[in-house]
């Protein structure tokens, strides 16, 4: 069991709305308050970090974690810049930050801290930490998503991180970043009259919707590839959240789950959830992908076989 | 369909003169933003050092930016991938950007301070005209918003004073949430309906269509990222099929590069998949002229070409 370095997790959504008009509709303020409630949660708990897992904070070089220890800028967001300015005054745990990359090397993997004045933290992370940590009670560290990074790298950082845990005798709330379905209208539409873009979207966000509450998050993500084949978007390789989540959490289905909020973000499928470490399993699924704890990099399958 | 919301709030002030002489795009410039090409120039707006690099790209962005400087122009039009916006296409529309740009993919080689002026006129009209053809947009109003880091790099390299005023138009990202013809579709329309703008406006503009080509990444750093014994393409599919591209460009068979873009696109990860050099083409009228060549290598393994286009015949050359 993982009661020991993981005090529970949390699924929430990117987008800026239930941090900066909360009001405009009542599935925004529904939001705002689920996340409001994972405040009050994590201050009554005995964490001592927040890690966050952000899908819109892609890397290339490997894999970044933040580690400026008063990272404060004003970010604005691409597309819903009309909404306001989202200044923040971070405290990241530089330390554990550290930790992370060298566990991550020793796994494989290409790994580094960012450190540096102005660094462009995302939207999904800048809205998850103001209203999840508004105050900097608990140091963070914000992990980055690779865009090439598929199932094995992904599965292999959550148990670096896990390394890490277990290493300095932390215990984290870890919070991926991330919405379900993630088609946006793209058009401009009234606040009131936003909903889940199709029926096809609200039908698998509530069919995972329903995994999430019974617990199954190993089933989750060894159903990762389906769920990017339908209701992703094709913007990076993989659906990678529930990768990070499950190993990061200890890969296995022993979950007291509850969904705080769902409810559309301009079309996409917007969720707040909580995943408790609990007894007890009833998870139904064994899939052939074999579990990795070590990453060996491409195979350089691209340089065999070649035409002499 | 013309947008709604907001994105209706366009200036009123915007007039045009019968005597006014025709505007017109004075040249069209491929300009690939790797950091890197800026990190290796050691501009004072730059933070890190570096020892060079990459000198195929940067000595041929220096030759097309001394063509430039003799070149009569008013503002430059850049599109650019690193604004992504899925609500339609956006434009910069306050007068003046000031801040730090540091990228988020690469921050040990850019941390860039940057201080440009816009011309908001020109960019109302083309948000307008867009809007007019169908196109959903919006004016980008935000005065902390942070120009992005593909902006700054190319308009960087080809005008490194700063002397002139800018606009940057967003990447509306169709090929991912349609497909490549529907962004190809759309590209074309947005450059169609840009173009229409700047005849009205009188003015003399460079466009610049901000990317790579082939984009797949090496996802490990030299330690000294500028080592050069460590730079090369990251397969030789990539080069391939640049090399075919390129070869379309110095034919002028801009249609035909077009018209492969899709399978290119996907081939190569491309970052034409933004819509940029359909855009400009679109803008453009669709070449039928070789473009000049200024230089093609790759950076972190993605490959990197720079061409221009320019419409007065007795201004072209054969650069490469």
């Amino acid at each position: 069991m993982d009661e020991d370095i993981i005090e529970f997790g949390l699924y929430v959504p990117p987008h800026p709305h239930p941090l900066l008009s909360p009001k405009a509709n009542g599935g925004y303020g529904r939001l705002r308050a689920a996340y409001d409630e994972c405040r009050k949660r994590i201050e009554e708990s005995d964490a001592d970090l927040i890690i966050v897992y952000s899908t819109t904070w892609p890397s290339i070089i490997g894999h970044q974690f933040q580690a400026n220890p008063n990272s404060d800028w004003i970010h604005v967001d691409d597309d819903f810049h009309y909404l306001g300015s989202m200044p923040y005054s971070f405290t990241m745990d530089a330390e554990f930050a550290a930790s992370c990359v060298e566990k991550a090397e020793s796994r494989g993997l290409q790994a580094r801290t960012v450190n540096y004045d102005a660094f462009p933290i995302d939207t999904g992370s800048i809205t998850a930490l103001s209203l999840l940590n508004p105050d900097n009670r608990l140091p963070a560290t914000i992990v980055s998503s690779n865009m090439y990074a598929n199932r094995s790298e992904t599965i292999v950082l959550g148990k670096a991180i896990r390394d890490a845990l277990k290493e300095g005798g932390r215990k984290a709330v870890v919070v991926v970043v991330s919405s379900l379905s993630n088609r946006m209208f793209t058009e401009p539409i009234d606040p009131s009259e936003d909903r889940i873009h199709s029926q096809k979207d609200d039908d698998w966000n509530r069919k995972i919707l329903e995994f999430f509450k019974d617990g199954r998050l190993e089933d989750l993500s060894q159903l990762s590839r389906e769920i990017h084949g339908q209701i992703r978007v094709q913007k990076v390789v993989a659906y990678k959240p529930a990768w990070w989540l499950a190993a990061t959490m200890g890969q296995h289905n022993n979950y007291s789950g509850e969904i705080l909020a769902y409810e559309a973000l301009n079309g996409s499928g917007g969720a707040v959830i909580q995943l408790t470490p609990a007894a007890g399993s009833v998870g139904d699924k064994e899939f052939d992908e074999d579990d990795v704890e070590y990453y060996k990099g491409d195979r350089e399958v691209l340089n065999k076989g070649m035409l002499e | 369909m013309k947008s709604t919301g907001l994105a209706g709030r366009f200036s009123l002030d915007f007039t045009t003169s019968s005597s006014m002489p025709k505007g017109e795009i004075v040249l069209g410039a491929l300009a690939p933003h790797p950091p890197h090409v800026v990190y290796a120039e050691n501009p004072a707006q730059n933070e890190p050092i570096s020892e060079g690099g990459w000198e195929t790209l940067r000595w041929g962005y220096n030759r097309l930016a001394r063509k430039l400087e003799k070149l009569e122009y008013d503002a430059i039009v850049v599109f650019t991938p690193h604004w992504q916006t899925y609500v339609g296409t956006h434009f910069l529309g306050l007068p003046r950007f000031k801040s730090k740009s540091v990228d988020p993919i690469f921050p040990n080689i850019f941390r860039y301070n940057y201080d440009l002026q816009v011309d908001v006129d020109l960019s109302e009209a083309m948000c307008e005209k867009a809007a007019e053809a169908g196109l959903i947009t919006r004016m980008m109003r935000n005065p902390d918003f942070r120009v992005d880091y593909g902006t700054i790099t190319s308009c960087h390299m080809l005008n490194p004073k700063w002397d002139k005023p800018i606009i940057t138009i967003s990447s509306n990202r169709n090929t991912h949430y349609y497909s490549a013809e529907v962004m190809i579709e759309q590209a074309l329309a947005l450059g169609k309906a840009c173009r229409e703008a700047i005849e009205e406006s009188g003015k003399r503009v460079v466009l610049v269509s901000s990317h790579s080509l082939s984009h797949r990444h090496f996802v490990t750093e030299s330690p000294l990222p500028e080592d050069m014994s460590r730079e090369h393409i990251y397969n030789h599919s990539q080069y391939v099929w640049d090399m075919a591209l390129i070869k379309l460009f110095r034919e002028g068979k801009m249609k035909e590069a077009i018209d492969i873009m899709p399978e290119y696109t996907e081939q190569t990860i491309a970052e034409t998949e933004g819509g940029g050099i359909i855009w400009m083409m679109g803008a453009m009228g669709m070449p039928d002229y070789p473009a000049e060549i200024y230089g093609y290598q790759s950076v972190i393994g993605t490959g990197n070409c720079i061409a221009a286009w320019v419409p007065e015949p007795d201004a072209r050359e054969i650069v490469l």
